[in-house]
């Protein structure tokens, strides 16, 4: 595993997906975990500065981005500071001396140069002058000026190239169309990646440590893909099984706004994407999308979607189908807006006003976003309701190598918008619900005879007329809530891992999802029996988790937050789990896990 | 297809209930009225509105409708409209609705220029709330919540609206039901964002707040209808506007020449003359112009979006979701694990 660290302007986000990219190609499976600063340039050289990305690159198949890194790069002091904790005894640091001059050191805090004093005794430490050779190695390509140092990442990025024996034809050819259209600086990036792996091919010493051979993975095509990328094709894949329009509208926020980057790319698909005045707006516009007939779709972060409140439950009251996306991020307010935490789950479940129970999903890895885009927009135009579908920045920005399904095998999505009138004397009832799904026809204008008027006041049954009636009020609630109990019955069951006879299960939802199953895997070879299973369905719930649940002796429910899930499946199962939670602005490690795990089996 | 409707087709089988004597019903008898007459079929119109009186005006139109949440219809609205641009969309609000709460949504509605048609009802005060003070009210105005007379200083949504730049502002009165058909007519062949602001008198919590307007004895000198292309002059032809160190200015008409009376204007691009018509009055306390301030032509945003989808499936054929998901570069894994990049 490797962690890329520097300044957030040092392009360490792009040297770690270039040698991501790299390694997918050369066919070993991998997890990544960027971790990038809320500031833009947060002051350069300081700790608040610092910019990582993390890679693990394995020949087997992994399910996180990794705990321990066996190798760091550090660009700067503050970078070495920050992630030196991290680096696992032994492993190799990467380092750019040229950045550890006196004013460097004092703004990372150091009293004393860390590569003379000591501080890096146990680590191998290669130390490199990487502004001097890149400097040289840039110097007859036309850059000039501080664009010379900016290369400095791909000096990096090829010296790992080296060091890992990734392909380098890949990058090379990347950056000439990446840079295609200044070609001094395609040519700078070029010369100081080339000049990077000679100076690691000089090195001899350091040649025979590192050997990652291609993994092993299912026979297939695959692609390497970020949870958001994988969010956005799901949108688009649901709008051509439906063949409903694709419409989302939203409001620029992190970490979902790649989810609109991506589809305002798309519009060759008919997909209509609308950057509205603020949140509220984005889900207005996507509520007036889905009454006139097209599959609609707003996408935000914990602060807006409580903006987008009020309206979830004017959707729910009115019947539409509509897609709610929520990358999670550290909450409350804004809180710390690039890091992953799963801490809107009691939100999503119950923050809304009124009795308003509306059906929840939850994604578990990058490519997971596609399937599950898929399922959200099939609940939501079956049932005619609002989805909740729950990602966060680990899964929007961490990526995967996704085995390309074969489209035709994914289900068409059932849509019929009513087109006759469905009462006596060629009255139109808008809400004359279905028998089997409950649901109420979308009857979409311009449709003739079927004029008729929705909106936020209590309706009556059948006709949709206001109504102030009480039994009238109890009947419609009991409704509503009823035609999304029963939702369960169309989803399918929670599946149990590993040991059945096992005495502890551990039960995640998310972005949890690869932590959990390595550390059980772990556990394993430990000798320990351990169970694991995920939930995709939050609301419902698989109408099997009770009985999954009081299965095992004991449970084990880890999660990003304070014991939202736990609290939630307490109150619905009366089951006694124990919860491992952490609010850190970072992913489970694989070890806090399997610690967990030894701990309760002991 | 031209149909055969009478205003009886517009209406609904519910129960008109806003308060007897309530301008309201005059608006919903005028725009049922208009939209029988232009003979386009009835499941084209869809009707939006936010919360207060004026709001509940969808469930009395025999259309399509939606009674939404205080102060997004205008959101909504454009959603219905960026996505069918075959439909007509009108958005029904109130000074509360659209200018406090709404305020946001209503500026770039309006700047978007989206095809939807927005009739602000301002009765400059809260009804369905029982009587407090609106964006709309008058300084110093007594009401439940400003025992002491209100601080807040106005909004005046003409004002408002021309400087959001929309292509088509107008000012119509409840009680004129030529004026009202007149300005719908014009509001309705506009391509873009029509914003026309409705003054309505609320018998119960702001009786006669139009009265300078409406009176018998006081219409005469404080009404100035704007005509395209004529002198701006009203009172019986005594009083004129004309522009003065760049604000409009009320003068006797005798006192000037007549060349230098404004001629109104209503296609000019820039909308620096509408605005200044537009501050001759403060309220509708002495004269104040109405009909059409503004009526220009600009893409609007479907149009615009709809562009865009066309241009990228010409230029790029229609989405292959096949190709899309290889977009980013594949590789094979065989049989015996060996890997191929694509």
């Amino acid at each position: 595993m490797i962690r890329f660290a520097g300044d957030s302007g040092d392009g360490m986000q792009l040297a770690g997906s270039r040698f991501t990219d790299a390694s997918a190609l050369f066919g070993n499976d991998l997890a990544t975990l960027p971790s990038f600063p809320a500031e833009i340039r947060a002051p350069a050289g300081t700790l608040p500065g610092v910019s990582s990305f993390q890679v693990q690159i394995a020949d087997f198949d992994i399910l996180t981005a990794g705990d321990a890194p066996d190798c760091l790069v550090a660009m700067n002091p503050a970078a070495l500071k920050k992630n030196l904790k991290d680096l696992r005894d032994g492993g190799t640091l990467i380092i750019n001396r040229d950045a550890f001059d006196e004013r460097n050191l004092a703004k990372a805090g150091f009293d004393t140069n860390p590569l003379e004093d000591g501080t890096l005794k146990g680590y191998r430490v290669i130390e490199v002058p990487m502004d001097e050779l890149t400097t040289l190695a840039v110097k007859d390509t036309g850059v000039s000026g501080r664009d010379v140092l900016r290369s400095k990442n791909f000096f990096a990025l090829g010296l790992m190239a080296w060091l890992f024996s990734r392909p380098t034809q890949p990058t090379l050819d990347w950056i000439d169309k990446k840079f295609a259209r200044n070609p001094a600086v395609a040519a700078a990036n070029a010369a100081a990646f080339k000049a990077g792996f000679n100076f690691g091919e000089t090195t001899e010493a350091t040649r025979t440590t590192f050997e990652v051979k291609p993994a092993t993975l299912p026979e297939g095509t695959y692609t390497n893909i970020t949870g958001n990328t994988a969010l956005a094709w799901g949108l688009i894949a649901a709008s051509q099984k439906s063949g409903l329009p694709l419409f989302y509208g939203t409001y620029p926020i992190t970490p979902a706004s790649d989810i609109l980057h991506e589809l305002s790319r798309h519009k060759n698909f008919g997909v209509r994407t609308l950057q509205a005045e603020d949140e509220i707006a984005g889900i207005g516009t996507a509520i007036g999308a889905a009454f006139a007939g097209s599959l609609a779709v707003t996408g935000s972060s914990g602060p807006g979607i409580a903006l987008k409140s009020e309206a979830i439950s004017l959707a729910f009251m009115l019947e539409l189908p509509l897609l709610v996306i929520n990358v999670q991020r550290g909450g409350p307010s804004t809180g710390l807006p690039t890091k992953p935490e799963q801490s809107d789950l009691l939100f999503s479940l119950y923050g809304r006003h009124g009795e308003s129970p509306i059906p929840v999903l939850a994604i578990a890895s990058a490519s997971d976003a596609f399937y599950m885009a898929i399922e959200a927009a099939r609940i939501a135009v079956k049932y005619m309701t609002p989805v909740l579908l729950l990602s966060d920045n680990y899964i929007a920005n961490g990526s995967e190598p996704w085995k390309l399904p074969d489209l035709d095998s994914i289900p068409e999505i059932e849509v019929e918008f009513a087109k006759h009138p469905n009462g006596p004397d060629g009255k139109f009832l808008p809400y004359m619900r279905d028998f089997d799904t409950f649901s109420r026809p979308w009857a979409v204008p311009g449709t003739p005879g079927l004029e008729h008027r929705v909106g936020g006041l209590e309706k009556e049954a059948i006709t949709g007329n206001v109504s102030y009636d009480p039994a009238n009020h109890q009947l419609m609630v009991d409704s509503r809530a009823w035609k999304v109990a029963n939702i369960a019955n169309d989803v399918p069951e929670v599946e149990v891992e590993g040991d059945e006879d096992a005495e502890l299960l551990v039960l995640g939802w998310g972005s949890t999802y690869g932590a959990n199953r390595a550390a059980a895997r772990r556990a394993r070879l430990e000798g320990v029996k351990v169970a694991t299973a995920h939930l995709r369905y939050l609301n419902p719930l698989p109408r099997n988790l009770g009985d999954v649940l009081r299965r095992f002796p004991k449970v084990l429910i880890p999660e990003l937050n304070t014991g939202q899930l736990l609290k939630h499946l307490r109150s619905e199962y009366l089951i006694d789990a124990t919860g491992l939670n952490k609010v850190m602005g970072e992913p489970f490690k694989v070890a806090e896990i399997t610690a967990k795990i030894m701990e309760m089996t002991k | 297809m031209t149909l055969s409707y009478t205003r009886a087709d517009f209406q609904t089988d519910q129960e008109v209930r806003w308060c007897p004597g309530c301008g309201d019903y005059t608006i919903l008898a005028s725009v049922q009225q208009f939209l029988a007459g232009l003979g386009r079929p009835r499941e084209e119109f869809v009707f939006v509105s936010g919360i207060g009186c004026s709001s509940r005006f969808p469930y009395y139109m025999n259309t399509y409708g939606m009674h939404s949440i205080h102060g997004r219809a205008p959101a909504i609205a454009t959603g219905i409209a960026a996505t069918r641009p075959d439909l007509s969309v009108w958005v029904i609000t109130g000074d509360g609705d659209a200018l406090s709460i709404g305020g946001n949504h209503l500026i770039h509605a309006l700047r978007r220029n989206v095809n939807i048609k927005i009739l602000l009802f301002n009765n400059q005060i809260y009804g369905l709330t029982k009587g407090q003070y609106s964006p709309t009210s008058e300084m110093g105005k007594t009401t439940k919540s400003s025992p002491f007379g209100s601080i807040d200083h106005p909004f005046n949504p003409v004002s408002l609206a021309l400087g959001a730049e929309a292509t088509f502002v107008a000012r119509t009165l409840d009680m004129d039901r030529n004026l009202t058909q007149a300005v719908l007519q014009k509001a309705y062949e506009h391509e873009g964002t029509s914003f026309i602001e409705i003054y309505q008198n609320c018998n119960v919590f702001n009786d006669k707040a139009f009265i300078q307007l409406t009176g018998k004895e006081e219409r005469v000198h404080n009404r100035i209808d704007l005509e395209h292309g004529k002198p701006i002059v009203f009172d019986e032809g005594r009083k004129a506007v004309i522009m003065r160190d760049g604000q409009a200015t009320i003068v006797d008409a005798a006192s000037v020449d007549p060349k230098a009376i404004l001629v109104h204007d209503e296609t000019r691009p820039d909308p620096s003359i509408a605005f200044a018509l537009s501050r001759l009055s403060h309220g509708p306390f002495g004269p104040t112009p109405l009909g059409v301030f503004r009526n220009v032509s600009r893409p609007t945003y479907e149009s615009e979006m709809s562009r865009q989808l066309e241009e990228a499936k010409e230029k790029r054929g229609p989405g292959d979701l096949g190709k899309l998901i290889r977009s980013l570069g594949t590789w094979t894994v065989d049989e015996a694990g060996a890997i191929t990049e694509n």
